[in-house]
C-alpha cells in the first residue's frame, strides 16, 4: 500500500480499464453482465490495485484449457493462483457473485495477472474463462455459482488460518443479492459468535438483481442496521469514492467481521444503461441501432482515456 | 446371545481422535444426540459449535477441509442430507473435499416422526459425484468406519448408529472400504442387507436352517457399489436376490442392486424389501419396522414369495425370541 499520491490514479486507472474492457466485450459477445461491471469496477479496482496484500500472480498469463473438475484425477486446474501463493503473511481473496466474472477477469488484465488477450477464451467451450466461473476460473478461489455460498466457505478458511495462527486477512467480495440467502446470515452470526476477526467483507450495494430493483423484488435493508445487529462492524461508503471506500476498509471494530458496505449506482460510466432501468441484470441488444450507440460510447470512452 | 455394546462411537471416536490434531468436529445443536460430547469435553478447542444452521457448516467445514484439517460434522442424517444439499454438492463434493459427514438416526431407528426420519438420505448422496457412502450395522462398523473414511481423499457420508449398539461381527474383523461381509453361503437365495437390516436378515437366515442354501451379504459401502465379489453372490441365487434396507426402496441399496444387475446381465427377480415409497410417521422402532415390513417378518414374506415356500412356523418361531432381544435395546432418544 503506496501513499495517497502513490495508490489513487493506479486505482483509477484500473476501474477505468475495468468499465472499457467490460463494455468492450459485451459489444463483441453480443451481450454480458455489463451493469455489473458498472458497479463494481471501483471495488475491484481498489482490492486488486491497493487493499490485497497478494504475492505475483502464480497462473499463466493466456488462461489453462478446462483439464478436468476437482476429483479423482490431479489435472484439474486452480483459479486461486492467479491471487499468487499461499503464505500465512498474504491475504486470500473470495469472489462469491461469480456472474460478475467478466469485471473480475477484467480487473485481473488491468492488475498484468491475466494477458490482454485473456478474454479471447471467455464463454468459449473448454474453456476456463467461463461466463460464470468456478474455481478452476481465473482468480476464482471456491465453487460459489450458488448465490450464498462463499462467505461461509472463507469463514471455513479464516477459521483454519486463525487457528494455524496466520496473520493475513481473508476478504471477500459480494453482491447485496446475497442478504435475502438465509446462509449468509447463518455465516455472519457464527462468524461473530466465534470471534472470527480476520474476514473482510465488501459488498456492491447496487441494489439491482434478476428480477429487477430489488425494492421491488425483496428488500433487505435498512442492511447496515442489521448486519450491526448481528455484531459486524460495519462501514457504509459510496462505492464511487475510491478514497472514501479505501477509509472504510482502513478501520473497523477490533475482533470482528469488518464489512463495507459500498453503495453504487449499476449504470455508472455507461450513462445509457439507464434507459434499461430497472432490467440492469444482463444486457442484451434489442437492435442494431442500440448495440451502435453502445459502440459510438466505447469509442468516446477510448478517445477519452 | 447377542452382546449389545453402550455408545460405541461415543468411546471410539475420543480414543480415536487423540493423536489426530487435525480432527476438528462440527455440531448443530445435537451434541450429546449425536454422542460427541464426550469429544468436546476432552477436546474443547478442537469442538466447534455451530448452532442450528446446516447450510452454513457445510460451507464452514468446506473451507477448514481446503486448509488441511479434518472436519467431522456430526448432526442427524435428515440434516446431512436434506436441508442443507445444494451446499453440499457444491461446497463439498464439487471440490472433492475430505468433508466427513456424520449422520445419526438413519431411516426409521428414531421416534422422531417424518421430519427426523431420513428415508432418503442415501438416494440424495448416491447422486452426487465424488461421494462415498458408508453405513454401520453393528458395533464393530461402528468403531471402525472412522479408519474406512479417513482413507478416502474426498468426502464421506456415513450412516451412523448410536446408544445401544449390537456387536453382530468380531471386533477383530474391521469394516472394509468397498468390501461386503459374506455372512453365510449357499445357491438358493441371495439376500443384500445393510444397516441394522442386517441382524433381522441374520435372525431369519439362522432360522431357516436347512431349509433354504442363503448367500447372504452384508454391504457397508453404498458407493461405489463395485465390490466385485457381490456380482458373483448375485449369480449364485438360484431363485433370485432379496435386498433389505432401512431406506426407501428408491435409491438405496436396493436400486444400486438393480442396476448392477441390469447392467451385468444377472437375471432373475429382485425382491427389495424398504420403505415403498411412502413416508412413516412417529412411534417406536420396532413398531415401525413391523408396520413398514423392514422386520424379520417383512423378510421372510420376501422370502416366500421368492421361493414359493409356506414360512409361517418361522416367522412366530422369530418373533418370540426377536422380542426377547429388543428388551435389551430400550429405544433412546
Amino acid at each position: 500500500m503506496g501513499s495517497f499520491v502513490e495508490w489513487l490514479p493506479n486505482v483509477k486507472r484500473i476501474a477505468r480499464g475495468i468499465r472499457l474492457r467490460v463494455l468492450r466485450h459485451t459489444l463483441q459477445h453480443g451481450g454480458g453482465y455489463l451493469s455489473q461491471g458498472c458497479s463494481s469496477a471501483e471495488l475491484l479496482a481498489l482490492l486488486y490495485g491497493d487493499l490485497l496484500n497478494l504475492g505475483p500472480s502464480c497462473g499463466p498469463l493466456v488462461p489453462p484449457k478446462f483439464s478436468a473438475v476437482p476429483g479423482a484425477s490431479t489435472a484439474a486446474t486452480h483459479g486461486w493462483v492467479y491471487n499468487g501463493p499461499r503464505d500465512p503473511e498474504l491475504a486470500r481473496f473470495f469472489f462469491s457473485p461469480v456472474h460478475y466474472s467478466l469485471a473480475l477477469y477484467a480487473a485481473l488484465i488491468e492488475v498484468r495477472r491475466l494477458g490482454e488477450d485473456a478474454l479471447d477464451g471467455f464463454d468459449e467451450d473448454g474453456s476456463t474463462v467461463e461466463m460464470i466461473g468456478a474455481e478452476h476460473s481465473p482468480g476464482i478461489e471456491v465453487t460459489a455459482g450458488s448465490l450464498g455460498q462463499c462467505l461461509s466457505q472463507a469463514l471455513g478458511v479464516a477459521m483454519a488460518r486463525r487457528r494455524r495462527g496466520e496473520s493475513g486477512t481473508n476478504w471477500v467480495f459480494m453482491s447485496d443479492g446475497e442478504f435475502q440467502e438465509g446462509q449468509t446470515w447463518e455465516a455472519f452470526a457464527a462468524a461473530h459468535y466465534h470471534g472470527v476477526d480476520n474476514l473482510r467483507v465488501i459488498v456492491d450495494v447496487n441494489g439491482q438483481q434478476c428480477d429487477g430493483d430489488m425494492a421491488s423484488v425483496m428488500s433487505i435493508e435498512p442492511l447496515a442496521a442489521r448486519l450491526d445487529a448481528f455484531g459486524s462492524s460495519v462501514r457504509e461508503v459510496d462505492g464511487h469514492d475510491l478514497v472514501a471506500l479505501r477509509r472504510a476498509a482502513m478501520s473497523g471494530v477490533a475482533g470482528r467481521v469488518r464489512v463495507i458496505l459500498a453503495r453504487t449506482d449499476a449504470c455508472r460510466g455507461v450513462e445509457l444503461l439507464r434507459s434499461r432501468a430497472p432490467n440492469l441484470h444482463y444486457l442484451r441488444f434489442k437492435s442494431d441501432d442500440e448495440k451502435a450507440a453502445y459502440a459510438a460510447l466505447l469509442r468516446q470512452m477510448e478517445a477519452e482515456s | 446371545m447377542i452382546k449389545i455394546v453402550r455408545r460405541p462411537h461415543a468411546n471410539r471416536f475420543v480414543e480415536w481422535a487423540k493423536e489426530r490434531p487435525e480432527v476438528l468436529v462440527l455440531s448443530a445443536d445435537l451434541t450429546s444426540s449425536c454422542e460427541v460430547n464426550d469429544f468436546r469435553d476432552a477436546y474443547p478447542d478442537r469442538f466447534i459449535s455451530m448452532g442450528m444452521a446446516e447450510q452454513n457448516m457445510m460451507g464452514v467445514a468446506a473451507g477448514l477441509a481446503r486448509e488441511g484439517f479434518s472436519p467431522w460434522v456430526h448432526t442427524f442424517a435428515v440434516f446431512v442430507t436434506r436441508r442443507p444439499f445444494d451446499q453440499v454438492a457444491m461446497s463439498i463434493a464439487y471440490p472433492n473435499l475430505p468433508v466427513r459427514l456424520v449422520g445419526f438416526l438413519p431411516g426409521l431407528t428414531t421416534p422422531g416422526g417424518v421430519t427426523h426420519q431420513a428415508i432418503d438420505d442415501v438416494g440424495l448422496m448416491r447422486l452426487l459425484p465424488n461421494m462415498t457412502i458408508l453405513e454401520c450395522g453393528d458395533a464393530t462398523d461402528v468403531e471402525s468406519v472412522l479408519d474406512v473414511a479417513d482413507s478416502v481423499p474426498g468426502p464421506v457420508y456415513i450412516r451412523m448408529l448410536r446408544g445401544e449398539v449390537p456387536r453382530l461381527f468380531p471386533a477383530s474383523e474391521p469394516m472394509r472400504l468397498g468390501q461386503a461381509r459374506r455372512l453365510s453361503e449357499g445357491t438358493d437365495l441371495c439376500i443384500l442387507s445393510a444397516g441394522i437390516c442386517t441382524e433381522a436378515a441374520l435372525n431369519v437366515v439362522r432360522a431357516l436352517g436347512s431349509q433354504l442354501s442363503v448367500e447372504h451379504l452384508h454391504v457397508s459401502t453404498l458407493k461405489p457399489f463395485d465390490d466385485p465379489q457381490l456380482l458373483g453372490s448375485l449369480k449364485r441365487g438360484k431363485m433370485g436376490v432379496i435386498t433389505m434396507e432401512n431406506h426407501s426402496v428408491i435409491g438405496g441399496l436396493g436400486s444400486a442392486t438393480a442396476e448392477l444387475m441390469a447392467e451385468a446381465g444377472v437375471a432373475g427377480p429382485l425382491v427389495r424389501v424398504g420403505l415403498r415409497d411412502v413416508y412413516a410417521h412417529g412411534a417406536s422402532r420396532e413398531y415401525l419396522m413391523r408396520e413398514y415390513g423392514l422386520d424379520e417378518a417383512g423378510l421372510i414374506a420376501a422370502i416366500e414369495r421368492l421361493s414359493g415356500l409356506d414360512l409361517g412356523a418361522l416367522s412366530v418361531d422369530i418373533r418370540d425370541w426377536v422380542a426377547a432381544s429388543d428388551l435389551a435395546k430400550p429405544e433412546a432418544l
